[in-house]
């Protein structure tokens, strides 16, 4: 038998992991948004990068790994060197993006680590914010 | 039930087979294809001697640590059984002229010695013919001809996409004059034989072109022929300006014929198909509409845009049917500035030439590069076409740079 109280904690989770699911779902949703319009252009529909020249988000494993941060700087402010990423060379000049908001850097790396094969912990405003502090 | 299921075992086997027929390719009515020689690794220009032995340069050196690959097909199978190689240096362009090859990396060209039988004498002490050009990752590459004479061309493509001062930025305005033209950005002049050559002994012959990759010697009309990919990103930077299907379109990827002295207008203008014009490009004013570059070439074919031009060869042979004979074969690379509309390109175009000319609209001579499925995203394709060589019996090799194919196609009558 469950107690009121008790009733109350579940009810209090359920509605809870109902919302973050939601919220993810939203985040996915805005961040695929922010994608379509400032990444997919070199980064590709399939996430696969264009080879030699734009590196592939797909199946990265900087993208998917624990470096928030340094995916966060490299949204924000771009580069403009030749780097290596699994064995293979990118050419072509990453573009700064420092309009973009700290929420919308969170969604689109929420987006960007959650989509084709990739499976990655989402980003929070926090981790966002920390990123831009360090630097 | 046993029948149907043999019938269908035949028809998945008929479908297999025919798959692979003429290595995947769509080819025009009489012509055929053999997968000469597969994953050899990333292969760029490729080069062939008098003999048929047929020579690659890498853009990395490969598994077994060579880049530059040479193959053989001995018993005339259209399929090389000699593979052999050379060269820790990745790069483009290759080059043959009777016993003496050569290769480029991103910022020299080597010479290399062949003996009769079209092995390399020499291989790790090759002749540095030109040295010290920029290779600053973008357009990098360096694609050579050489001329009768015996001088050589060398594209040096610019280090940017349209000279901005912030290079792919939004908002950030065109140099002027673009600083990059004195160094980049063109095809320079050198003398053929001559060791270690750079900036001071060569000639800035042509100029105004972003990145040639596709560059042939026109014998009939004794000139420099270049293909050339046009700038990207129209729309992210200027998004209220172009829409994303007016980027897909824009602007052209255009062939020129370069005399000495020429300017094909990059950065400054950009080549419109459709209003068939120089139109000033944004990051000078430009608004899609205002023309410029009075003085620039005109491009002789305009192809669509973004389909990445790698390889420019006029046929000389008498294989192929009389219409191909001294036109221009052109191998395209394959898109990925259409995106978010579908990639184009990934096929082999063809123009027909009439007295040094183009003589009518350029078709697609062979197909199917990217794979029966038709994936063009630039990662998926199965093959993107980029090397182009015509063997001494008349027959045209295609090279695939992400895999590592040759295909030989030949007519057959």
């Amino acid at each position: 038998m469950m107690g009121k109280m008790q009733f109350k904690i579940v009810s209090l989770i359920v509605v809870a992991l109902v919302y973050c699911v939601q919220a993810n779902a939203q985040n996915m949703q805005k961040g695929k948004k922010i994608y379509e319009a400032k990444c997919l252009a070199c980064h590709q529909a399939d996430g696969g990068g264009v080879p030699n020249m734009n590196a592939p988000l797909d199946a990265a494993s900087n993208v998917v790994g624990k470096d928030i941060a340094r995916l966060v700087r490299i949204i924000r402010y771009g580069y403009n060197e030749r780097i290596a990423l699994d064995g293979f060379y990118y050419s072509n000049a990453m573009t700064a993006s420092p309009d973009l908001k700290d929420n919308e850097i969170a969604d689109l790396l929420t987006y960007i680590r959650n989509s084709w094969s990739n499976k990655a912990s989402a980003v929070t405003i926090a981790q966002v914010q920390a990123a831009k502090k360090k630097q | 039930m046993y029948k149907l299921s043999n019938l269908l075992l035949a028809c998945v086997f008929a479908f297999s087979v025919n798959a692979q027929e003429n290595a995947g390719l769509r080819l025009p009515a009489g012509f055929s294809a053999t997968l000469f020689a597969d994953q050899i690794g990333t292969a760029r220009h490729i080069a062939i001697n008098d003999k048929g032995v047929l020579f690659a340069k890498l853009n990395n050196a490969n598994k077994a640590g060579q880049s530059i690959v040479r193959m053989e097909d001995a018993n005339g199978d259209g399929i090389a059984e000699k593979i052999s190689g050379w060269g820790k240096y990745g790069g483009t362009g290759i080059f043959v002229k009777g016993n003496q090859l050569y290769a480029s990396s991103d910022d020299a060209v080597y010479l290399y010695q062949l003996d009769a039988n079209g092995e390399v004498t020499n291989p790790t002490a090759p002749k540095t013919i030109i040295q010290n050009l920029h290779s600053r990752r973008q357009h990098a590459s360096k694609s050579i001809t050489l001329d009768p004479q015996g001088n050589i061309y060398v594209n040096i493509g610019a280090y940017s996409n349209a000279c901005q001062e912030k290079d792919r930025s939004v908002g950030s305005k065109g140099m002027m004059p673009c600083p990059i033209l004195d160094s980049a950005g063109g095809v320079w002049k050198f003398d053929g034989k001559k060791e270690n050559q750079s900036y001071a002994e060569g000639k800035r012959y042509a100029t105004g072109l972003r990145n040639v990759i596709g560059l042939d010697w026109n014998n009939q009309t004794n000139s420099l022929f270049v293909t050339q990919h046009g700038r990207d990103q129209l729309n992210t930077f200027y998004p209220t300006m172009y829409t994303d299907a007016q980027n897909a379109d824009l602007p052209a990827e255009t062939m020129y014929e370069m005399k000495e002295g020429d300017d094909a207008g990059w950065p400054y203008v950009y080549y419109d198909p459709f209003q068939k014009k120089k139109i000033l490009s944004p990051e000078y004013g430009g608004d899609g509409k205002l023309e410029g570059g009075k003085n620039a070439l005109d491009p002789l074919v305009a192809f669509p845009a973004h389909m990445a031009p790698m390889a420019l060869l006029f046929y000389k042979g008498n294989q192929f049917p009389a219409k191909y004979k001294e036109g221009a074969f052109i191998s395209f690379h394959g898109s990925w500035n259409r995106a978010p509309l579908p990639q184009e390109g990934y096929f082999v175009a063809f123009v027909p030439f009439k007295n040094g000319k183009p003589a009518g609209e350029w078709e697609i001579f062979a197909n199917g590069f990217a794979g029966a499925d038709n994936n063009k995203s630039p990662r998926g394709a199965k093959a993107r076409p980029c090397g182009l060589a015509e063997g001494p019996d008349g027959s045209l090799y295609v090279s695939d740079d992400s895999k590592g194919a040759i295909f030989k196609i030949s007519f057959n009558k």
